[in-house]
């Protein structure tokens, strides 16, 4: 435009790298925006951040059985389903005691109530969230899809055992029971809206 | 040529051999369509941000007294009537999302289309060139696209509130947009259109941070070195940077819950193996520093002013800038202290408490300066100080607060209660807004050319003053009593203090009327400003021209000698 005051093509050159390299600044930032996706989910798998929990070998619960001493924590087994899953979850006893350092089976029985065969997928963390860490599942129906046909049921079995470094973090200290939480979700239509609340 | 007062105006005797009226050449503007709406020029586009930062302020404004009005008895008393005016239907449901479409817009507009525009787009563009010796911005029509994508962005908020966001019209997610409300708990457009309203607003800031950085980069005067820059502009450099790191992660957020609301994927949505929580690093990561971003522009303005009305060099000038520079830093690493109560551990909780708590360092070198600066200073206390000194004692009186809250253990109990409005109103409706208009009466005469009132812009002052306190001080203590943030209705025993404080609403209303009043008298009948109405403390370059200053301005480049310090960019006179 006519009223822009002149500028030397100099300076307007530099104008232009300083201003590409501050916008680069800020697309490099959106990047790092949406690589804090797959970096959060990894790091909670590291740290057990937030409760996730912690998936071992063979060999490893081999070597935590080796380091038991002996004690005893309880487990408090939880199961539910959101509302737009036909399916009835729920763990086949609310409560066990274990060694620690001892791997355990524990089972979770699903029916699908439905007409029509079902996928579903189970989301887990444990409470309280510094637990995540030490809990550690060898096996677990957890890992993979379920796929449940018109009134089938069927009992799942979750192989873990507890870590016994716990006994060594002070953050653990007090702590008596950790509670083991599963949400099965429908696997096919993972987003459904929740129609508005009518009153 | 004659494009700046006295001291530079020798270049100017040279060119008047040519036949032309130096004046008229660098005073020249084009017509009414091209100046204002395909504008380049800085000045100009200053003052249209400042114009629509009033504009978004009074509707930011409006929507808080509504608030207030609802909130001076218990139970539900206007929201049905504004939920069926909105076109919503008649029942408490409705009503109750009609409240929290208020606090959403509220803040939103307050946020990004009244504090921003006001303190980066209106001060920044007019003052940043000005102050530093430039023609104009680097990238003029880069500037203008930002102001009219803030325009835009604005336009798609007030357009979400028409149309259906799940229990009624509007957008009632809150300005932190949390999902799973944002996503499955919102159907319909509004919230879709309020997050549009992020997206351009935050474009048009990240473009006006890249002119920015570029332009005080590039373009000061020559002598000029950085460490000579006034603090307004440092405080603009700090934040263009803030803005430039921060606005693209709520990009990102934002958009995932766009394409989580929209296109089935599952970022926050647990069941397909995201984390709402996750959200809330990512928003946090954003909104810590945007706090910053509307403050750190009101402190290069007090310093500005402070040393202006001691007629005292700052004190401590590389200490206050790189204290911005430090809080500016720090305020990226302090996100989760927003969200103590989602489950960090012990140790998370502890690091945040501690790093949110170092802000109190530089904060405090900036305060105590200020203070020092003022110490033995020759002190006038026109409008433009008082301001300030009213910023001062207010802003340390919600930074004390701040440091409360910083605590992970007594946020627990703290978190999302009328303690936190109090908290963050006063570092911000008495703050940033203290330093916003003591920056207003400080440059209304260099930009206007006209004179404002001092009798009554202090009346202003006094009863703003005392209107924002009765507003906000009674809210820490319904905070410490249990009031939770963002609910329209309470149990009996908070009514006092909430009266109180709708009472104080009405006082701080009124004493916008001087406001107004003031600035249509100093327009209308205003004595001329001279270049430099403040006196000999006055010494940056924009008091070194007319008021208001040409069209055109150092078309010659002032130069910075040796002789000058970071304090003193007058011409030098032999």
């Amino acid at each position: 435009m006519a009223t822009m005051p002149p500028v030397s093509a100099d300076a307007a050159r530099r104008n232009l790298r300083v201003g590409l390299l501050a916008f680069a600044g800020a697309l490099a930032m959106l990047g790092l925006g949406y690589a804090s996706v797959p970096l959060y989910r990894l790091f909670c798998q590291v740290t057990g951040f937030g409760g996730t929990t912690m998936v071992a070998s063979e060999s490893e619960a081999a070597r935590a059985a080796s380091l038991a001493t002996g004690e005893t924590i309880s487990i408090r087994f939880d199961g539910s389903v959101p509302a737009n899953m036909p399916w009835t979850f729920q763990p086949s006893q609310s409560t066990d005691t274990i060694a620690i350092g001892e791997r355990d089976i524990a089972t979770y029985v699903a029916r699908n109530n439905s007409d029509q065969p079902i996928t579903g997928m189970a989301t887990f963390n444990v409470t309280p969230e510094q637990a995540g860490k030490y809990f550690n599942k060898i096996q677990c129906f957890c890992f993979t899809q379920q796929t449940l046909q018109p009134g089938q049921e069927v009992t799942m079995p979750v192989l873990y055992y507890v870590d016994p470094a716990m006994l060594d973090d002070p953050n653990m200290a007090g702590v008596e029971q950790i509670t083991l939480s599963y949400t099965f979700h429908r696997a096919e239509d993972p987003v459904t809206p929740v129609s508005p609340r009518i009153n | 040529m004659a494009t700046t007062a006295e001291g530079f105006d020798a270049h100017g005797i040279g060119h008047k051999d040519h036949g032309h009226d130096s004046r008229d050449h660098a005073d020249h503007k084009p017509g009414f369509f091209a100046r204002w709406f395909m504008s380049t020029n800085h000045k100009d586009i200053g003052t249209m941000y400042l114009i629509f930062a009033v504009i978004a302020g009074i509707v930011g404004g409006a929507i808080s007294g509504i608030m207030r009005v609802e909130l001076a008895e218990p139970g539900i008393q206007y929201l049905q009537w504004w939920a069926q005016f909105m076109g919503g239907a008649n029942d408490i449901n409705t009503a109750l999302h009609m409240w929290n479409v208020f606090i959403t817009a509220h803040g939103l507009i307050m946020v990004f289309f009244m504090v921003m525009p006001a303190m980066i787009g209106g001060f920044g563009n007019w003052f940043v060139p000005l102050m530093i010796g430039a023609p104009d911005m680097a990238f003029p029509r880069m500037n203008n696209v930002s102001f009219w994508l803030t325009v835009a962005g604005f336009f798609s908020l007030l357009f979400s509130l028409f149309v259906t966001g799940g229990t009624g019209p509007g957008a009632g997610t809150g300005w932190t947009v949390y999902a799973p409300l944002s996503t499955s708990g919102s159907v319909g457009p509004a919230v879709d259109f309020a997050i549009f309203s992020l997206h351009l607003a935050g474009a048009g800031s990240i473009l006006g941070a890249t002119n920015f950085i570029t332009t005080i980069f590039n373009m000061r005067a020559p002598g000029m070195t950085l460490h000579k820059m006034p603090l307004f502009v440092w405080s603009v450099l700090v934040t263009a940077f803030l803005l430039l790191l921060a606005l693209p992660v709520l990009a990102a957020a934002i958009t995932m819950l766009l394409t989580d609301r929209n296109f089935g994927t599952t970022f926050f949505n647990a069941a397909g193996g995201g984390d709402p929580v996750l959200y809330q690093h990512l928003f946090w990561f954003f909104g810590h520093p945007e706090v910053y971003i509307m403050i750190l522009p009101g402190f290069g303005m007090i310093s500005q002013i402070i040393a202006t009305f001691s007629k005292k060099p700052v004190f401590g000038y590389l200490g206050m800038a790189y204290a911005m520079v430090a809080i500016g830093v720090v305020g990226f690493i302090v996100w989760a202290h927003h969200m103590y109560t989602v489950g960090l551990d012990v140790n998370t909780k502890m690091y945040f408490t501690a790093a949110t708590m170092v802000i109190a360092v530089p904060t405090g070198v900036k305060i105590f300066s200020w203070i020092a600066t003022m110490w033995g200073g020759s002190l006038s206390f026109k409008s433009p100080m008082v301001w300030s000194m009213g910023f001062i004692f207010l802003f340390t009186v919600g930074g004390v607060t701040g440091v409360v809250l910083a605590n992970g253990g007594i946020d627990d109990n703290l978190h999302d209660t009328y303690y936190v409005v109090a908290h963050f109103h006063y570092v911000l409706s008495m703050g940033a807004v203290f330093s916003m208009f003591a920056g207003f009466y400080y440059w209304f005469p260099k930009m206007s050319g006209r004179m404002h009132s001092e009798l009554l812009s202090h009346i202003h002052f006094w009863t703003f003053f005392v209107g924002v306190n009765v507003i906000f001080f009674p809210q820490h203590f319904l905070g410490m009593q249990g009031m939770p943030r963002r609910y329209p209705d309470y149990a009996e025993a908070f009514t006092f203090w909430h009266q109180v404080s709708t009472y104080g609403y009405y006082i701080m209303a009124g004493s916008m009327i001087f406001f107004f009043v003031n600035i249509a008298y100093a327009l209308l009948a205003g004595k001329k400003a001279a270049a430099n109405p403040w006196g000999e403390g006055a010494t940056t370059l924009e008091w070194t021209l007319p008021s208001p200053p040409p069209y055109h301005q150092f078309e010659t480049l002032p130069v910075i000698t040796d002789a000058h310090d970071y304090h003193d960019h007058r011409p030098v006179t032999a």
